[in-house]
């Protein structure tokens, strides 16, 4: 695109006021070489209409100098053949400014118009540098869909797909279609007055799956390993319970490959193919889902319980078989056990959720319907029967064959021809001996992924999830806001495999999922990203001739985007990347970059910056902002007016974990005398949408710390931090205290050179 | 509706909150265009007066944030705030639906600079902390919101106020003559997305609500610890602004309870567990009482509760609270009997904290909407007829699982576009 830029200031909200606008224009006209208008209320009708003839005239590239870039965005959209691009001068200029002290209105005046001038500066800089993207297509689009696992979730994922006009294709490991859900005598109650246990609808499901046209159903199989990427997806299938070479590699790491050439370590992937090999035969696929289930949790480890030698102990899954096969006859006296801890603590079973309290009703009356003489005990802890399961609880109440106490069972042991079941601190105010003819452990529902790797993939990072003792075995890496994703773009889990959940839950996520799977292959459709940066068109291109295989990008990339090649060269995936610009942050050839975001463009911003010599009241420090969460609890900063020092120059970040490092080197080497990063909080808990940019970030800061006392820099001088988005006032403390210290530090030794 | 895309058929999403978000954002994601109505002036709904989410303890506004981030960069949604459903006819694949948009008094000219506001002398009682304090007649409703752009409550706007807001605005935004406008939208499906409103804490007589300032909600709590909140984060009792030295939470204040809401609010105990993290952060000594039925933290909150169940200073009582007494001092006295001892309990506190439970927006103010709701108020979802309910709307549930509800949701009216 030839660029015709225009600069436009804008002097409502008090800019025009607060500001030399002359001053302003004459730096853009003068030492950015760019025309510059300005206009008293550019977001108006009139100042749209403005700009609008100013882009019949030809303007294709608008640099817009007012509110920040959050705001009026619709406003200042000229549409796709345009460019716009924000100086923030209203909140991070005039908002921040604060109050100019006595006597110092002169100094005031003049710091606030040089701020304004680097914002200014730092706009036509980006302009120029800004380049239209153009979207990345795939050269032929698969989209149907894969789905793996063909139980409730999967069957449901796939008939929810086919609803919506997607092919699908269930791969079942069992020779029947069903899963778990076969075995269930009865399902809970899914509408008012939620009194009565449910017939099985399982049946109906597999015979509506079995008859879609949309829907292929291969039982008896496995996928040894999928490769490729959203959009393009290459699954192998093998007969299930069997090897392949093409199971999916383990991940061998930068070392251990290292390792295993030299002989010293045994090649975990010998006789596989190499996990970037394509197979030719691997059928093809846009989205993954992922409703491999859930496997009944061991319970042999609670001694007290006696489950090992005590075959009148079994578990919920094994009554439930019981129930289904008929077996429950002679079974009178039923206990329930929901918690493991005696007197040491009050949790359910592990991997429980509350579907085990509501299991434990559900059998009690299997019990109760099987002899109406029979007694079930339910011995909980905490009945945790959420929402509408309130009203299921309070029907097994009426029961008076079913008495439930809360208990802490310390022991069960045989006697007779059953069981004694001793418990403690229960609702009777004394201790509690039961002789029972079975008891029943309410073990939890363990995902296959805490015992697998499920997915295959035949992935640079690995065949696995990442992370996932972080989410108790669950791939769940954006939980509580965006529930499905899982870091890798395109592939999808639902049900059992993301959470203990009963089958109505379990049938509204693979509901889910299937929305999802159906969004991931329509973004790769139109070229662009999915979530978090949704509808981005930009994605990173590779200068692939100085790449010097170093891997850091491959290692780095949240989303296991980049695959490689024997020597290490990088075998970008489009439509797997989110376009946070972690893999631009790794490169130190400064290689990657995206048409609007490169190391060129932000490092050029930064050159932009007017850096004053010998004073020592106008000190320069650079601040890389991540637009996520930071970048608006600045603007939070500006709208409640709190003062942040004139000495700071905030860039906004995709991500920190695209921030390259070369950037701070040359802000340093520029003169400028401090750097800081501001970012979201990582850890367990971690707040980045890109789950590892801050912390990524936050190492290589780390080590450029290092660096800089090597060339006589004090290492001060660098800084990273974190912030939530609701920390704006704290937010100006922080960065007027680091300011505090650079000036104490005083100037940069080189400025000037 | 086709539109110049070539896209069958329009989706409507009756609610801005997250689950409205949600399932707006994931179906216009995929290719749909969607209305997204929203009654309030501002996006965000229910999570946006929260302090933060359990158990991650990070605040609700950074999802929001990148939400209304994707809002912006979409052009296949329409927001329209202050907006509620009058009437709809027609059937699946075709429902007309008659909206109604309140005058918001400020025009799309507001550059949200605030100068109104500065200039406004009249002041209201501020809803979104649920009065707890003031904010001026002409306002943004809260620090986050979006779109970010004022509202005039012009029942609250003296003669002399109205002039001051209008010289006050440069850009000719202030409009105190707008009307309320109607206009007709045509979609395929609707998805009601019309969240919850805390259960009213005054219909149990037992416990004395509104008599006491020392007995609030576990809503009001979010308020008080949120940064942008009536205290700038201070948990102090209403009126007297005492720094509470000991705090009771009455479970259950109104769920589980058939003369009330018969089932289990969901949030309510992790509600707890989080709100006593502010506590503690604020007051690293205050003594916690707390009076429950059963702890229902399923699942990965165990863990969560696991560790606040391990403070020194605070107690759990397995009983309903049957009575709060008014005392002389400010405090109350929380009356409850212990299920496990069957001791009698009188806990003098300085502040009592309802853990009020969740009701379903619709079983208070139901839209006409042909929508199929049951005895509670909650919306079933109907494929047949294409209108269906996501989030709270639906049933009492987290955060997350409102998104995945919503998700469905999206799909479910995406088939109905496709069919």
């Amino acid at each position: 695109m030839d660029k015709k830029i225009c600069a436009y200031i804008c002097t409502g909200c008090g800019i025009g006021e607060a500001l030399n606008i002359e001053e302003l224009s004459g730096i853009v006209s003068g030492e950015m070489k760019t025309e510059c208008k300005d206009h008293s209320c550019l977001c108006g009708s009139e100042g749209r209409a403005f700009l609008e003839a100013d882009k019949a005239a030809g303007i294709n590239t608008f640099v817009v100098c007012a509110c920040s870039p959050r705001v009026m965005q619709t406003e200042f959209d000229l549409g796709d053949d345009t460019i716009t691009v924000r100086a923030n001068l209203r909140e991070q200029v005039i908002w921040s400014a604060g109050q100019a002290e006595e006597g110092s209105e002169d100094s005031h005046q003049e710091w606030l118009n040089e701020t304004a001038g680097d914002y200014v500066r730092m706009a036509c800089a980006r302009a120029k540098k800004t380049d239209l993207p153009e979207p990345y297509l795939l050269e032929t689009l698969h989209k149907e869909i894969l789905v793996m696992g063909g139980g409730l979730a999967g069957m449901t994922a796939a008939r929810e797909a086919s609803l919506a006009g997607s092919k699908v294709t269930i791969v079942e490991r069992a020779a029947q279609l069903g899963g778990k859900a076969l075995g269930w005598t009865k399902q809970f109650p899914t509408k008012a007055p939620y009194a009565e246990l449910e017939a099985p609808t399982i049946g109906a499901l597999i015979a509506e799956v079995e008859a879609d046209a949309n829907i292929t159903v291969v039982l008896n199989t496995e996928v040894a390993r999928i490769g490729g990427a959203p959009g393009n997806f290459g699954a192998t299938f093998k007969p299930a319970g069997t090897k392949s070479e093409w199971d999916a590699p383990a991940k061998v790491g930068v070392d251990e490959q290292d390792r295993i050439s030299k002989g010293e370590m045994e090649d975990p992937n010998a006789g596989l193919k190499p996990y970037a090999k394509n197979n030719g035969d691997a059928q093809k696929f846009g989205a993954v889902v992922l409703a491999t289930g859930w496997v009944p949790a061991d319970v042999s480890g609670y001694e007290h319980l006696g489950y090992t030698d005590n075959d009148r102990v079994v578990t919920n899954a094994e009554f439930e078989k019981m129930a289904k096969d008929g077996k429950l006859s002679g079974m009178n006296s039923v206990a329930f056990v929901m918690s493991p801890g005696g007197e040491e603590h009050d949790q359910d079973f592990p991997y429980a959720n509350s579907v085990t309290s509501m299991v434990a009703l559900k059998q009690a009356k299997y019990v109760r319907e099987n002899n109406a003489d029979a007694k079930a005990y339910i011995l909980y802890q905490h009945m945790r029967t959420p929402g509408n399961m309130e009203m299921f609880y309070k029907g097994v109440q009426q029961d008076d064959g079913i008495f439930m106490t809360k208990a802490a069972v310390t022991s069960v042991t045989p006697s007779g021809n059953g069981c004694t079941v001793v418990a403690k601190n229960t609702l009777l105010g004394e201790d509690l001996s039961l002789d029972v003819d079975l008891v029943v452990l309410a073990a939890g529902m363990e995902p296959t992924t805490k015992h697998e790797n499920s997915i295959n993939l035949a992935y640079r990072q690995g065949p696995a999830f990442l992370d996932l003792d972080l989410f108790d075995g669950y791939a769940d890496s954006h939980f509580i806001c965006f529930p499905y994703e899982t870091r890798r773009t395109g592939v999808y889990t639902c049900g059992g495999v993301r959470k203990a959940m009963n089958m109505e839950e379990s049938m509204e996520d693979a509901t889910g999922a299937a929305l999802k799977a159906i969004q991931c292959i329509e973004s790769a459709d139109r070229g662009v990203s999915v979530h978090p940066r949704s509808g981005d068109k930009t994605f990173p291109e590779f200068f692939m001739q100085r790449c010097t295989q170093c891997k850091r990008c491959t290692e780095e990339c949240p989303f296991g985007a980049l695959d490689d090649d024997d020597k290490g060269t990088p075998l970008p995936n489009p439509t797997r990347c989110r376009r946070c610009g972690t893999c631009m942050g790794a490169c130190p050839e400064r290689i990657i970059g995206f048409k609007d975001y490169n190391v060129d463009l932000i490092g050029s911003m930064i050159k932009a910056i007017e850096v004053p010599e010998d004073d020592e009241d106008k000190l320069r420090i650079l601040v890389l902002v991540c637009e996520n969460d930071a970048y608006p609890a600045l603007d939070m900063a500006g709208m409640r007016k709190h003062k942040i020092s004139h000495m700071l120059r905030f860039i906004p970040v995709r991500c920190l974990g695209s921030v390259n490092m070369a950037w701070i080197r040359d802000a340093l080497s520029a003169g400028l005398d401090g750097a800081m990063l501001i970012g979201c909080k990582y850890g367990d808990d971690y707040q980045c949408h890109f789950v590892k940019g801050s912390e990524i970030a936050n190492k290589r800061m780390e080590n450029i710390g290092d660096s800089l006392s090597t060339l006589g820099l004090e290492p001060e001088r660098v800084r990273s931090e974190q912030v939530a988005i609701t920390d704006y006032d704290k937010l100006p403390q922080l960065l007027n205290d680091f300011v505090d210290e650079i000036v104490e530090l005083g100037p940069n030794p080189f400025k000037g050179f | 509706m086709t539109d110049e895309q070539g896209t069958t058929g329009a989706i409507l999403v009756v609610g801005g909150g997250i689950s409205g978000l949600t399932a707006a954002l994931e179906a216009a994601e995929v290719g749909n265009d969607v209305f997204l109505v929203e009654k309030n002036a501002y996006m965000g709904g229910r999570v946006s007066q929260l302090n933060q989410y359990f158990p991650k303890l990070c605040p609700p506004s950074c999802g929001l944030e990148i939400n209304f981030k994707r809002i912006k960069d979409n052009r296949r949604i329409r927001t329209y705030t202050m907006t509620t459903v009058k009437s709809v006819s027609g059937g699946p694949g075709n429902y007309q639906v008659t909206l109604e948009t309140a005058p918001r008094y400020v025009n799309s000219n507001c550059t949200a600079c605030g100068d109104c506001a500065a200039a406004c002398p009249d002041e209201i009682d501020n809803e979104f902390n649920f009065g707890m304090n003031k904010s001026k007649a002409a306002y943004l409703p809260h620090e986050m919101a979006f779109p970010r752009r004022f509202v005039i409550n012009k029942a609250g706007l003296s003669a002399d106020g109205a002039a001051a807001v209008k010289a006050a605005c440069k850009y000719d935004a202030v409009d105190l003559d707008m009307q309320t406008e109607t206009r007709t939208i045509e979609v395929a499906s609707i998805i009601y997305a019309t969240g919850w409103t805390p259960y009213d804490p005054t219909k149990m007589d037992n416990l004395k609500f509104g008599q006491s300032n020392a007995i609030v909600t576990n809503m009001m709590i979010e308020r008080m610890a949120a940064p942008g909140g009536p205290t700038d984060g201070a948990i102090l009792r209403p009126g007297d602004n005492k720094e509470p030295e000991s705090f009771a939470f009455v479970q259950c204040a109104g769920s589980r309870d058939e003369n009330h809401l018969e089932y289990c609010s969901y949030i309510c105990c992790m509600a707890t567990f989080k709100q006593m993290t502010y506590i503690r952060e604020r007051y690293p000594e205050a003594k916690i009482y707390v009076f429950y039925i059963d702890l229902r933290t399923p699942g990965k909150y165990e863990k969560f509760r696991e560790k606040l169940m391990g403070d020194a200073n605070s107690t759990f009582i397995k009983g309903k609270v049957a009575d709060i007494i008014v005392e002389a001092d400010g405090g109350v006295t929380v009356v409850a009997e212990n299920a496990v001892t069957g001791d009698k309990i009188h806990q003098k506190v300085d502040m009592a904290i309802l853990a009020t439970g969740m009701q379903p927006t619709q079983a208070i103010a139901p839209v006409n909407g042909g929508q199929e709701m049951d005895s509670n108020g909650f919306v079933v979802s109907n494929r047949a007829t294409g209108i269906l309910s996501a989030g709270c709307a639906c049933k009492a549930a987290d955060v997350v699982t409102s998104n995945q509800s919503a998700t469905a949701a999206a799909l479910k009216a995406i088939q109905v576009t496709r069919r």
